[in-house]
């Protein structure tokens, strides 16, 4: 898979603050990438470079294989995490004209327009003013506009603030059918589950620098410990225990299921095989539950961050 | 990619098609012409009204001296006691008494009072004081044996003709155009920049506050987006002024026809003196002076300045606004800002009004329209009293090279300012935003 998108040891000041160290990051090409980190770490700076809003100080960034040119503002969209429109303007005006800046046609934008108008069913709105929608209205015009003029590489910055839970569906829907048709994304969120959801490739940022990226499977399996989450049933809980105990190391589990049961974690040792331990378990008890325990983003966000 | 022009457009058309910039725009010369036709009507009606003043001359000097207007109407009452005149004149309603006791030359002028129901008006007063005075200098000079009438042929009357060493003929009444020419000029461009200026910057602050700001420039350059949103209100800035000039002129045409109120004279006072002197031939001539030096003034130079030294300042000026508006959040915490923008500009027009009047060569003014941020309204002031080529040109000069390195400086916080929020900026993080 080829990259569309990389990020060559880019380092940014702002005065004495480094607010982006030797960072370097790829992007595959039709894959849905997830810049995570936390508040503060220099994602949106990277962002920022990426649309050629801030210059780098050192370091390169190419599109396609050629250093970024202003040509390139063409091939992305981006929808930022600070983000209005002007309130007195008319929907359809400012739809259009944030199009033309997008080096559309008039025309073309005009029939574009009207697509997703129809497909997002608020073609009535063309002539009202922002000021008289709802914030998560104004949201979905943002992210038509952010669209509309099919860039190669979309970079959503918190895309689903502000959306509520149908509306951030039909948004993570649209994404997800957008990239189908051959658009890579750049995904910034805290938000795990949406990582979970939809992202291939992750990389987090902590403190300008870049600790950890790469294939998001490739990334769980390095993180799993071979832990499985086990509930049991048995006549003498108290012996099953001990018997586990003497082999395996365990440590107390909580999850929830409709039986009484024993719950635990049980790490096996590397080399051993998961069905050792199910038969080792199914010998002396019922299996009600047995789960391998992969780590979350959300487990992997926290660990690596507090590891730093 | 080149968005200029798609910048202009969409900032031109929002701040002509906004509602307050239309009312603003029809509304203000109706308030202006209505507020100047009231004032002219009411002191009209005030002037209007006609009086009747009494007068009991005891001493016999004045009998003449009284003529009728058309406002005032003098009755000389003879041979009956002051009191009986005074409750006569009360009766009657008139507007006052006017007694002038026995005396002789001398000691007349000790006797003169006016007796009225109110304290009568300052101008009538003083009117009636003029005419006795006349009349006591020209007994005086009589009684001294002295012609009047020869007195009054000595009278001369010099105007000193002034001439440039080149031949250029000039005059009083010249420089007075001369100063008005300048005046208007220089006095335009500070309106202009303070109100358009101020607009830019609200425009900038809308685009933060609104957050569209990151949405736009991930598009455009930022100098673009600035340089669009100057020229493009500029534009509608023009617009504005064409159609209060047109609507100025065609409003004050209107109201004098139909309700017949001068509003270039809204005193009477005044008019009857300007009547007067246009009956002078001495004036009369100075008119004809004064058509000849305006047919005089450097006009093919005047414009071709104006219109470079303004567009230079208003671009100079309009860039720091942009400035401003990118670094705050909102317009309140502008202030601090506008205090160092405003006073180069308020120096100007000071500087302009002082000094070029009482020398439009003299140093300070000469140095003024040299320093950038004076210079477009000093040298505008300037510039009808003939200021060198060479000068103009240098000066000029100057203010394109400012103007690039103001336009440089406001884009490059506006380029970090855009993008920064919540912290209100001081001069020092502003500094230190142009290292980034």
């Amino acid at each position: 898979m080829s990259e569309l998108l990389i990020a060559d040891s880019v380092s940014k000041d702002f005065g004495n603050f480094r607010a982006l160290n030797k960072v370097s990051i790829a992007v595959p090409k039709g894959s849905i990438f997830g810049l995570l980190g936390p508040n503060g770490a220099g994602k949106t700076t990277l962002i920022r470079i990426i649309n050629q809003i801030t210059i780098p100080d050192e370091g390169k960034v190419l599109l396609d294989g050629r250093n970024l040119q202003p040509e390139h503002i063409r091939d992305i969209g981006y929808l930022p995490e600070e983000r209005g429109l002007y309130k007195s303007m008319k929907v359809g005006e400012q739809a259009l004209y944030l199009a033309q800046l997008k080096g559309m046609s008039k025309s073309d934008a005009k029939k574009q327009l009207k697509i997703w108008f129809d497909k997002f069913e608020i073609g009535d709105w063309w002539n009202k003013k922002i000021q008289e929608l709802s914030k998560g209205q104004a949201q979905k015009i943002q992210f038509i506009v952010t669209v509309l003029h099919r860039p190669k590489l979309l970079i959503f910055d918190e895309p689903f603030s502000g959306f509520d839970p149908i509306n951030a569906n039909l948004i993570k829907d649209e994404i997800l059918r957008l990239r189908e048709d051959g658009a890579t994304v750049i995904f910034s969120t805290h938000r795990m589950e949406s990582v979970e959801e939809l992202c291939d490739h992750i990389a987090l940022i902590h403190k300008s620098n870049k600790i950890l990226d790469g294939n998001l499977i490739d990334i769980k399996r390095q993180y799993k410990s071979n832990t499985f989450e086990v509930g049991l049933q048995s006549n003498d809980s108290k012996r099953v225990i001990e018997e586990i105990k003497s082999k395996f190391e365990v440590l107390p589990a909580t999850f929830k299921n409709v039986y009484d049961d024993i719950k635990l974690n049980v790490k096996i040792k590397p080399g051993t095989s998961s069905n050792d331990l199910l038969s080792f378990l199914s010998s002396r008890a019922e299996v009600h539950h047995f789960v391998e325990v992969i780590p979350s983003a959300n487990d992997i966000f926290i660990q690596t961050v507090q590891n730093n | 990619m080149n968005h200029l022009p798609l910048i202009i457009k969409r900032e031109y058309l929002t701040k002509v098609k906004n509602k307050s910039f239309i009312i603003m725009t029809f509304l203000s010369p109706l308030i202006m012409i209505a507020l100047i036709a009231v004032v002219a009507y009411l002191s009209q009606i005030n002037n209007n009204k006609k009086r009747t003043i009494s007068i009991l001359d005891e001493s016999g000097l004045f009998t003449s001296v009284f003529e009728n207007t058309d406002n005032t109407t003098y009755k000389y009452i003879n041979d009956i006691p002051l009191d009986k005149a005074k409750s006569d004149v009360k009766q009657e309603e008139y507007y006052g008494l006017l007694y002038i006791g026995k005396g002789d030359l001398e000691s007349v002028s000790e006797t003169v009072k006016f007796f009225s129901e109110d304290s009568p008006s300052l101008t009538i007063i003083s009117g009636l004081e003029n005419k006795i005075e006349r009349k006591l200098r020209d007994l005086k000079l009589i009684a001294n044996g002295l012609d009047t009438e020869q007195i009054k042929a000595t009278k001369a009357n010099v105007r000193i003709d002034q001439e440039t060493f080149d031949g250029e003929k000039s005059s009083k009444i010249d420089n007075v155009l001369k100063l008005a020419f300048g005046g208007i000029a220089g006095y335009l461009l500070f309106m202009f920049i303070i109100i358009y200026g101020n607009m830019i910057m609200r425009s900038v602050i809308e685009e933060k506050t609104s957050r569209i700001i990151e949405i736009i420039i991930s598009s455009v350059k930022p100098i673009q987006l600035m340089m669009g949103k100057i020229i493009g209100t500029s534009l509608a800035g023009i617009t504005q002024f064409a159609i209060w000039i047109i609507l100025l002129g065609i409003l004050s045409t209107v109201l004098s026809v139909i309700f017949g109120i001068d509003l270039t004279a809204s005193q009477t006072q005044q008019q009857e003196m300007v009547q007067q002197a246009l009956q002078n031939s001495e004036i009369q001539n100075e008119i004809t002076l004064a058509v000849q030096s305006f047919q005089n003034l450097p006009l093919t130079n005047l414009i071709i300045a104006f219109i470079l030294f303004f567009v230079g300042g208003y671009l100079l000026y309009s860039s720091l606004y942009a400035a401003v508006g990118a670094a705050v959040d909102n317009e309140t915490d502008t202030q601090q800002f506008m205090l160092p923008i405003l006073m180069p500009l308020i120096l100007a027009v000071y500087v302009g009004v002082f000094t070029v009047i009482e020398d439009p060569h003299g140093t300070v003014s000469t140095v003024f329209s040299f320093i950038p941020f004076t210079s477009p309204v000093v040298m505008l002031m300037r510039i009808p009293f003939g200021v060198p080529l060479w000068q103009q040109v240098v000066s000029l000069l100057l203010l394109v090279g400012t103007f690039t390195f103001t336009v440089w400086f406001a884009a490059k916080i506006y380029r970090v300012g855009i993008l920064m929020y919540g912290k209100k900026p001081s001069y020092k993080s502003i500094i230190k935003w142009l290292k980034y």
